[in-house]
């Protein structure tokens, strides 16, 4: 099944190779990753879709989580969320059918990017499932080409952060780190 | 202006950082790259071993660590140097022991290049360390050592790599000591949560068969004494894993030795029995668990782990507790005390019957050594050992049959004397690592337990113990095979030994005496008890070649993929010699 994995990570060199190798090394196959900053610029956002069998999720995001760079993975495949993507269509339309391609494209609320006596490019966002319709009813209309983003998601639960806090040098690793066991 | 008499070099800023973390010996092997950090150590307080290989370097440190508990240090240069640790880094890391790798890096400028012993050493080891760095800017150095030894030795301690450029390693500074550690994506729960401790110290009460599965977490987490003082309380059978062996002393009355693959009866039929099974830093590893499906089928399962990504990943915690085994182990015990008054006695029936149990299955099928009058038999050689060790003194064995019987027979009644590669089954990490071992405890007996395989992987580190005249003693198991691959192709690809002979074993006695130091070879099972005796007589390093007889298999025996409790117990059939 598709698992939709919000992960809040350092943006520092190598940290984006730590999170695709741990998931190849795992055998867990990447759908789609996208990747950002976020406000704070020494953070990044990303959303992963994996590919896994559903007994081993809590393990994708527990791994996910070991990683040193990352201050928090979540699991938002069945959290209330937002997940949005965008398309890009190129499609050969003749004199006939242009009429008909901009009349889908509207229905979809997609925008004309360009256009040319060829035909369109068109750009449409939203959940993945309505531009996999989307894509089908472009085709219908002849050869096309598709560039999608991958999904990018967003959590409408509040879910603390929880960090770990600075630790003191020489103080010793027992008594510094008391953090409450997180179910 | 910065006055310069401030200023150091990033190699001695290094060392500046090396010296705070209490580091007193580093095992490495110097390259291009290197000359800066070499150069600074010269004439500074901070021991080099200089080892005959990277890998060994990696190996070495380990065996540091594994015996001290401290965070162990290697060094290599780049490219080759670095390729070289890879071995050491992941067997560190199967191991769960904490190590810090320095390698060396082309300068910054060069990076990308394909310069002179260039290789992506970060990238390399991105899965081969818990976490790595690259260094490419002199001024995060001090933060970045700290934070690797930091991550290095706390929560499931593992291996870390610093990679430093060149640039970095000679380029000047002004050195600001570090403060802190701040990694705010690194979260360790040592302690517990409270409500599962109450409710684990319930079932441990309520349970008629319980069980206790102790680990290599017991040791990292330094919780012997804890683990023993639960098993005491609970008065339950316990095993240790190979890698938790010494973790509960083998002498206490409740130790059923190790489980597995190649473990005992008792051990094997009392996990296929319990119902209550108290999983304390371990790992449900496949060598230990057979057949999932089939394990431990009647138990629940508490599981206490600080890695929380271990909890449920191979089998089902039906009471999992994310935490430090030395935290949380002391908490169960004052839940269980208090309950005890009311709960202590109610299976007491039950509790007797299952020991009972126990102990026939003990001398039903006791892990007692083989011994023949005309020949020596691998068993009885570490059964020798054994009396010699008295369960005191540290072993460092390599990988296969040897190792086996080492852990099935030679007793530890300390946790860290019993040094192997468990996780990555690395040929080659006996030597190395009795020389990290011997260099962190120069007061005690290390005995290097080798096979006529792995000893000759590593054989080049002999120069390293005549070298500093370590007093280690090297017992080479030779039954002139590859014997658990020879096993194996006997058992399950009708005895068709392939490419496992190994012939053309150096003579001991001149192979020591070449690097300046003593050794023989010994085939009559009559001379072999004194042989190990002259050997430990010896004040210095010591190579004991033990012919034994070629065609012993171990026993028992779980085949791959069967369940624990369908052990072959001894060979099939007679084995002609």
């Amino acid at each position: 099944m598709q698992q939709i994995i919000s992960l809040l990570m350092e943006n520092k060199p190598g940290a984006l190779m730590r999170v695709t190798g741990l998931l190849s090394q795992r055998g867990y196959n990447i759908e789609t990753l996208t990747v950002a900053r976020t406000l704070d610029p020494t953070l990044s956002r990303m959303t992963i879709t994996v590919d896994v069998e559903p007994n081993i999720r809590a393990q994708v995001i527990k791994q996910m989580n070991k990683l040193i760079n990352v201050l928090q993975a979540t699991d938002v495949t069945e959290c209330a969320a937002v997940n949005r993507e965008l398309v890009l269509v190129r499609v050969r339309t003749g004199q006939q059918t242009r009429a008909a391609v901009l009349k889908e494209a509207e229905i979809f609320q997609a925008r004309v990017v360009d256009s040319t006596t060829e035909g369109f490019a068109l750009e449409a966002t939203g959940d993945p499932e309505k531009l996999d319709e989307f894509v089908g009813v472009m085709r219908s209309y002849g050869e096309i080409e598709v560039t999608r983003s991958g999904v990018v998601s967003m959590s409408l639960e509040n879910k603390k952060l929880r960090l770990a806090p600075p630790v003191r040098f020489g103080s010793g690793v027992d008594e510094t780190l008391e953090l409450q066991h997180v179910d | 202006m910065t006055n310069s008499s401030n200023l150091l070099s990033g190699a001695k800023i290094l060392l500046e950082c090396l010296v705070r973390e209490k580091v007193e010996c580093i095992f490495g092997y110097p390259g291009g790259v290197t000359l800066p950090l070499y150069d600074a150590l010269y004439e500074h307080s901070i021991r080099h071993v200089l080892v005959r290989h990277e890998q060994n370097a990696a190996f070495a440190a380990q065996g540091y660590a594994r015996v001290t508990g401290r965070v162990g240090v290697c060094c290599a240069t780049s490219g080759p140097g670095a390729t070289n640790l890879v071995t050491g880094l992941v067997d560190a890391m199967m191991d769960s022991i904490p190590i810090v790798a320095v390698t060396g890096q082309v300068s910054t400028k060069l990076m990308g290049s394909d310069a002179f012993q260039e290789a992506d050493t970060f990238g390399i080891t991105r899965s081969a360390t818990k976490h790595n760095f690259l260094v490419k800017n002199i001024s995060e150095l001090p933060q970045i050592v700290h934070e690797a030894f930091y991550v290095a030795g706390s929560g499931r301690p593992g291996p870390v790599l610093i990679d430093i450029t060149k640039d970095v390693l000679q380029g000047q500074a002004q050195y600001v000591p570090v403060t802190e550690v701040h990694l705010p994506g690194y979260k360790v729960f040592s302690e517990g949560h409270a409500g599962q401790i109450r409710r684990a110290a319930q079932m441990m009460w309520e349970a008629e068969r319980p069980f206790v599965y102790a680990g290599g977490g017991v040791i990292a987490g330094n919780a012997h004494d804890e683990l023993r003082a639960l098993v005491e309380l609970l008065d339950a059978p316990a095993v240790c894993t190979l890698m938790g062996l010494g973790a509960l002393p083998a002498e206490h009355p409740n130790f059923i030795s190790m489980p597995g693959m190649h473990g005992s009866f008792a051990a094997n039929m009392g996990m296929s029995h319990t119902d209550l099974m108290v999983a304390l830093g371990v790992r449900f590893d496949d060598r230990v668990t057979g057949r999932l499906s089939a394990f431990a089928p009647h138990a629940k399962v508490i599981h206490v782990d600080i890695d929380p990504a271990e909890i449920g990943k191979n089998r089902h915690a039906d009471l999992p507790i994310v935490g430090d085994v030395r935290r949380v182990i002391p908490k169960l015990l004052a839940e269980m005390r208090e309950l005890a008054p009311s709960m202590q006695s109610r299976q007491s029936a039950a509790r007797r019957a299952w020991w009972a149990q126990v102990r026939e299955w003990k001398t039903e099928h006791p892990l007692a050594p083989e011994t023949s009058e005309t020949e020596i038999k691998p068993q009885h050689l570490m059964a020798e050992i054994d009396r010699l060790s008295g369960g005191r003194a540290i072993v460092a064995s390599d990988v296969g049959q040897h190792q086996m019987w080492a852990a099935q027979l030679i007793r530890f009644n300390e946790p860290r004397l019993w040094i192997n590669s468990g996780g990555l089954g690395s040929m080659g990490f006996g030597l190395p690592s009795a020389i990290g071992a011997q260099f962190a405890r120069p007061d005690k007996l290390v005995f290097a337990v080798v096979g006529d395989g792995g000893f000759q992987m590593s054989i080049p580190e002999l120069a390293t113990i005549a070298n500093h005249a370590l007093p280690i003693k090297i017992v080479v198991m030779n039954n002139g095979y590859l014997g658990m691959v020879r096993q194996w192709q006997e058992l399950f690809y009708n005895n068709r030994l392939s490419e496992v002979q190994l012939d053309s074993f150096p003579d001991a006695e001149k192979l020591a005496g070449a690097y300046g130091f003593k050794g023989r070879t010994v085939d009559s099972v009559k001379e072999m008890p004194a042989a190990l005796e002259e050997a430990i007589g010896e004040p210095g390093p010591y190579l004991l070649n033990v012919k034994v007889s070629p065609f012993e298999n171990v026993f028992p025996m779980v085949p791959a993929g069967g369940a624990i409790n369908e052990m072959v117990l001894r060979p099939p059939q007679p084995v002609e010699v």
